[in-house]
């Protein structure tokens, strides 16, 4: 059986893929099916959803149209969520590949680097970050991934230290090769699965955290984020919940597909491991 | 001439609380073209003492004389350099290599590193290579794992002599390897010798091996040197305790004497 049906077989990996590919196909075809500012003002103010089909799921206390800004706040969470999981990992592997491999000296201030960036709390970083450097989709990635980095970094220092043992690695020293593309070269991509394992965890963080910050007004202004959506729904609570609770479900539900899917190709995969 | 000398090695692990010579005041040499086998139990540090004159590990005393020069005082780039010299085959040709290597890949290596053949003559360079033991040059494209165990450890050879070593250091080379796909690696190892003057430190702890290839032979016994001198006198022979015992367990002796 091919591992895309093996992993397809599982209902809770299948409904994270369908959960995955819906915002996928959200942010993909935002600007496709709300073409134009999705902050514009689209209609009356606080319409409700359900009433007027051209807007489906209402307008928000300004008048803009909530499912625009709900396609469009799809991509913020995507783009924040991948580009800030990519950034941790690579910082991580990176980081804990030289420390693993150097060892001594190298390892010991790299794993206190490691250690201060873990003992703060990932998101008071991030917030302080952002408020220092100033909202933007770039400075929010860079504040997420300065949280995350440090989960990865344990992992690959680990993997490395085992791999760094084997045959091939004093094979690789025999004939001579510098010992950086040794660690590169060599080690780290063998270090690199059980790495990417961590992945799925660190979106779904990375896209809460992004939400929080956004919430918080620290997002980046000139775009729409499901964070901002539901700070803007709170001052109307009461007479329209519909605004803070749609961009809440959204945000739930990716979490919980993400994280299906994530577990769904870490089992797939350990049981492909345990076949061979 | 003499390629190899090492003298008074000596390399100590800690365990538990508990410091124990793995090698203790070993010396022997190597002349270029010449096969010095090292034999002795499990544990005797048999891998050690290759590890040390590798420079996979460092000696806590004792020195290691290759070429002429100091090896153990070489650093960097100069002794990554000098590398190119002294080559090493494994036990295990599977973990020996890279799981995500090619063939070619695994050949191109030390190629590429001491700049042997350019970036163009490399892949002519791996199918001569690979000629020249025993295997064909469309091997080159297939992984690792996807090749038999015999012709794996042919690759490892071919890795070895890749850079014109004088000196290759085989540890149970050929001990995980089937009884006939073993003769005919040794084979290609004599084969190698003849035409190319390589000398080999061969550790193996089957005396028979031992017996067919090696010139001479040092006993090993934790750590220390129990015996030493002419292979086939010695096995024939031999005159420690730690000789005796492994002669005698070694049934396989009998049969491969001519
Ligand atoms: N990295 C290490 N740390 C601690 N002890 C070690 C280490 N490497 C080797 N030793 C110890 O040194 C001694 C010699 O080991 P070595 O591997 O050289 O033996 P060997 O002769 O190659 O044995 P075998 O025939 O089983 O391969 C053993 O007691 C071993 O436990
Ligand atoms: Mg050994």
């Amino acid at each position: 059986m091919s591992p895309l049906r093996r992993f397809l077989r599982r209902p809770e990996a299948a409904a994270g893929a369908i959960i995955l590919g819906v915002l996928f196909a959200m942010a993909l075809f935002a600007s496709l099916l709300f073409p134009g500012d999705p902050q514009a003002i689209a209609g009356p103010a606080l319409l409700p959803p359900f009433q007027d089909w051209s807007l489906p799921l209402g307008t928000d206390r300004l008048g803009r149209d909530v499912l625009a800004e709900l396609f469009h706040g799809a991509r913020t969470s995507l783009a924040v969520g991948l580009g800030a999981a990519a950034a941790a990992l690579f910082i991580g592997a990176v980081v804990g590949t030289l420390a693993g491999f150097a060892g001594d000296l190298v390892d010991e201030v790299l794993m206190r680097i490691t250690d201060a960036f873990q003992t703060v709390p990932s998101f008071l970083l991030a917030l302080a970050f952002v408020s220092v450097v100033g909202p933007s989709l770039g400075v929010v990635v860079a504040a997420i991934a300065l949280g995350a980095w440090t989960g990865p970094a344990r992992v690959a220092r680990a993997e490395v230290l085992s791999i760094r043992e084997r045959d091939y690695v004093a094979g690789a020293r025999v004939i001579g090769m510098h010992p950086l593309a040794i660690a590169f070269r060599e080690v780290l991509p063998n270090a690199l699965p059980p790495v990417l394992a961590l992945s799925s965890v660190i979106v779904a963080a990375a896209i809460l955290t992004e939400a929080a910050l956004s919430f918080l007004g620290l997002g980046d202004p000139n775009r729409v984020t499901w964070g901002g959506m539901i700070a803007e729904g709170r001052t109307v609570l009461r007479t329209a919940p519909f605004l803070s609770i749609i961009p809440g479900i959204a945000l739930v539900l990716t979490v919980l597909g993400i994280y299906l899917a994530g577990e769904g190709v870490v089992e797939t995969t350990a049981v492909r491991r345990s076949l061979s | 001439m003499t390629l190899l000398a090492v003298s008074d090695l000596t390399k100590r692990y800690r365990r538990g609380g508990k410091t124990i010579a793995a090698v203790d005041g070993v010396s022997f040499a190597i002349e270029s073209g010449e096969t010095l086998a090292l034999a002795g139990p499990s544990g005797s540090g048999k891998s050690t003492i290759a590890r040390l004159v590798l420079r996979l590990v460092e000696p806590d005393a004792g020195t290691v004389q290759f070429d002429g020069d100091d090896f153990l005082a070489l650093k960097g780039a100069a002794l990554r350099a000098r590398r190119a010299r002294l080559q090493m085959v494994f036990q295990d040709p599977l973990a020996a290599f890279n799981p995500r290597a090619t063939v070619a890949r695994v050949l191109d290596d030390p190629l590429r590193i001491h700049a042997i053949a350019s970036g163009a003559e490399r892949p002519a360079s791996i199918a001569a290579l690979l000629e020249r033991v025993g295997l064909t040059a469309d091997l080159a494209p297939r992984a690792i794992h996807e090749i038999s165990g015999g012709q794996r450890q042919r690759v490892a050879i071919a890795r070895a002599i890749a850079t014109n070593p004088s000196l290759i250091v085989l540890d149970e080379a050929v001990s995980a390897l089937d009884v006939s796909v073993r003769g005919q690696i040794l084979e290609l190892l004599l084969d190698l010798q003849a035409r190319e003057r390589i000398a080999y430190l061969f550790i193996s702890h089957d005396l028979g091996v031992v017996r067919a290839i090696a010139h001479r032979v040092v006993l090993l016994d934790a750590g220390r040197i129990a015996e030493s001198g002419d292979a086939r006198a010695v096995i024939d022979a031999p005159q420690s305790a730690i000789g005796k015992a492994l002669v005698a367990a070694a049934p396989r002796l009998n049969s491969t004497r001519p």
